[in-house]
């Protein structure tokens, strides 16, 4: 009998070899990519399989804030015809954010009873639940087509900068979302307060107060520090305004959304050993 | 009396040396980030550490069956858990050679709304396995689970017996180099359960090493060539499992 022609993990491991975590663990996600494919798949078909308002409910749900939204402050902005796709196009990438983000830190939790018991890369369910969000995202930018026709906004070409900032947006969320989770590792009850966190950051984006109403009040200085604001600019530019960002937009946005992905990374990967110790 | 070498060598199956496993637990019940921050404001954020394991030393043929023995909270699951690298030390080397089977409650990470099929590959997948591999094990799986047709339906449809079957048939459908048994498995019915029984037998036979955590004096010393005996996260003593077995029923049960 053979037993040495079984599966990858039948290697030599040994832990006075280990390496810097933060690449060791970008290796073992390597190896684990089918896992990652498993999971997003999990949460996908566990959400619309056998039930087709699941997928409705992806679709209604910035639908609906958006009718919400337009009606409340259309009135107040002046923004006329074009605010209901400006507010969808920016709640588009911001439940992109805020739902990856709460959705790992749930994966995490639910996740601590397997790291207790079997080796796992510790960032695969972080990483698979941004997938899970790119998934739905895709299914989102249907209403906010939809919209766009309604209301007569036009489709420009830069749409096609979309998975661009789609990605910047991705590698920002996951940063963010790693670094909740190692929180969220130690002290359960991070996950019932980021909710909070979650509502003022929105208030002091511009998702559905325009912009300029920022850049009034305190300087622009809010704009400034929130480090969400340029990624999610970038976004709104090539969807909604039908504008190339500059260089520096470019640049401002993928330094912050990669700065992010980095900390985050190290962070998570620098304390994952000891998770096991802890949850 | 002593059988360490510095380095493992090629018939090394597991490999620990110096390994210390260290809990440092706060005094008082710390959960919550908000009480953590208080405390830590206060000046009251104070540790005592405990060791689970102390300076354990330990070599592993291949093909071995080797026991663990040790009262409840000795370090026995601490141990295992370091050499299936769930934990790593806080002091000293691990070194593992082969695929070291899964510590894993059978199913853990199944999800009741997806079918039989879909859990496999799920489960698997958890357990580290790639597609093609899974895709390669898929047919004895389903011959070893006995699930038929209920294979493509959703997973809350099963007994608690079909569940543990899929469960236990995914977690052994791969031979480990290294087998860990711990507590004695009780799945299924009485046929499912001799079945069981049969694919540890063929486990043992085909050379994998064998760790054998059990309370049962008797099985160790009847299965096992060597044993350890834990006390406290100190080893004892290593050696014969005769002679292991007879000093851990001397502790426990007195002269």
């Amino acid at each position: 009998m053979d037993n040495q022609s079984t599966p990858s993990r039948s290697a030599i491991y040994d832990s006075s070899k280990q390496r810097f975590s933060a690449i060791e663990e970008l290796r073992s996600v390597f190896r684990y990519r089918d896992l990652i494919f498993q999971l997003i798949r999990r949460d996908i078909v566990t959400r619309y399989k056998r039930s087709a308002l699941g997928i409705l409910w992806t679709m209604l749900n910035p639908l609906g804030t958006m009718l919400i939204l337009s009606v409340v402050f259309s009135q107040i902005f002046k923004m006329g015809g074009t605010y209901p796709a400006y507010i969808i196009t920016n709640l588009v990438a911001w439940n992109f954010f805020s739902q990856t983000t709460a959705a790992s830190l749930n994966a995490m939790l639910w996740g601590s009873s397997l790291f207790k018991n079997i080796y796992l890369p510790r960032t695969s369910f972080v990483v698979a639940t941004i997938g899970t969000g790119l998934v739905n995202t895709l299914l989102a930018l249907v209403p906010l087509v939809f919209i766009y026709l309604v209301t007569g906004v036009p489709v420009h070409a830069t749409v096609l900068l979309l998975p661009v900032s789609m990605l910047l947006l991705a590698a920002f969320s996951l940063g963010i979302s790693l670094i909740l989770s190692t929180f969220v590792a130690f002290f359960p009850d991070v996950a019932e307060m980021y909710p909070i966190l979650l509502t003022a950051w929105m208030y002091l984006t511009p998702i559905i107060i325009p912009e300029e109403i920022y850049t009034k009040i305190l300087g622009g200085w809010l704009l400034r520090i929130n480090p969400l604001f340029p990624v999610i600019k970038v976004f709104r530019m090539v969807t909604f305004d039908g504008k190339v960002p500059t260089l520096a937009e470019w640049g401002i946005a993928a330094g912050f959304a990669l700065g992010t992905l980095l900390i985050g990374w190290i962070f998570f990967t620098q304390k994952s050993n000891s998770f096991a110790y802890h949850v | 009396m002593s059988n360490l070498s510095p380095e493992p060598h090629n018939d090394t199956a597991i490999f620990l040396s110096g390994v210390s496993v260290r809990y440092r637990l706060p005094s008082e019940n710390v959960a919550t980030l908000k009480e953590y921050l208080i405390r830590l404001i206060q000046g009251k954020v104070r540790y005592h550490s405990f060791m689970a394991l102390n300076d354990v030393n330990l070599v592993v043929k291949k093909g071995e069956i080797f026991g663990i023995l040790g009262r409840n909270g000795a370090g026995k699951s601490t141990l295992l858990k370091v050499i299936s690298r769930v934990l790593i030390p806080t002091q000293g080397r691990v070194w593992i050679n082969g695929m070291v089977s899964p510590l894993l409650e059978l199913g853990a990470g199944f999800h009741p709304e997806l079918t039989g099929m879909e859990n496999i590959h799920l489960n698997a997948t958890l357990l580290g396995h790639s597609r093609k591999e899974i895709k390669q094990k898929i047919p004895a799986i389903l011959d070893f689970a006995e699930i038929g047709e209920f294979i493509e339906a959703p997973l809350r449809t099963y007994s608690s017996g079909m569940v543990a079957r899929l469960g236990f048939s995914v977690a052994t459908a791969w031979l480990p180099d290294i087998l860990i048994l711990d507590e004695v498995l009780s799945v299924g019915d009485a046929a499912f359960g001799q079945k069981c029984t049969e694919r540890m037998r063929s486990f043992r036979e085909s050379g994998a090493t064998v760790l054998l955590v059990s309370h049962a004096i008797d099985t160790v010393r009847s299965l096992c060539q060597r044993a350890l005996l834990l006390e406290h996260g100190n080893v004892l003593e290593i050696g014969p499992a005769s002679e292991v077995s007879e000093k851990y029923s001397q502790m426990i049960f007195g002269k």
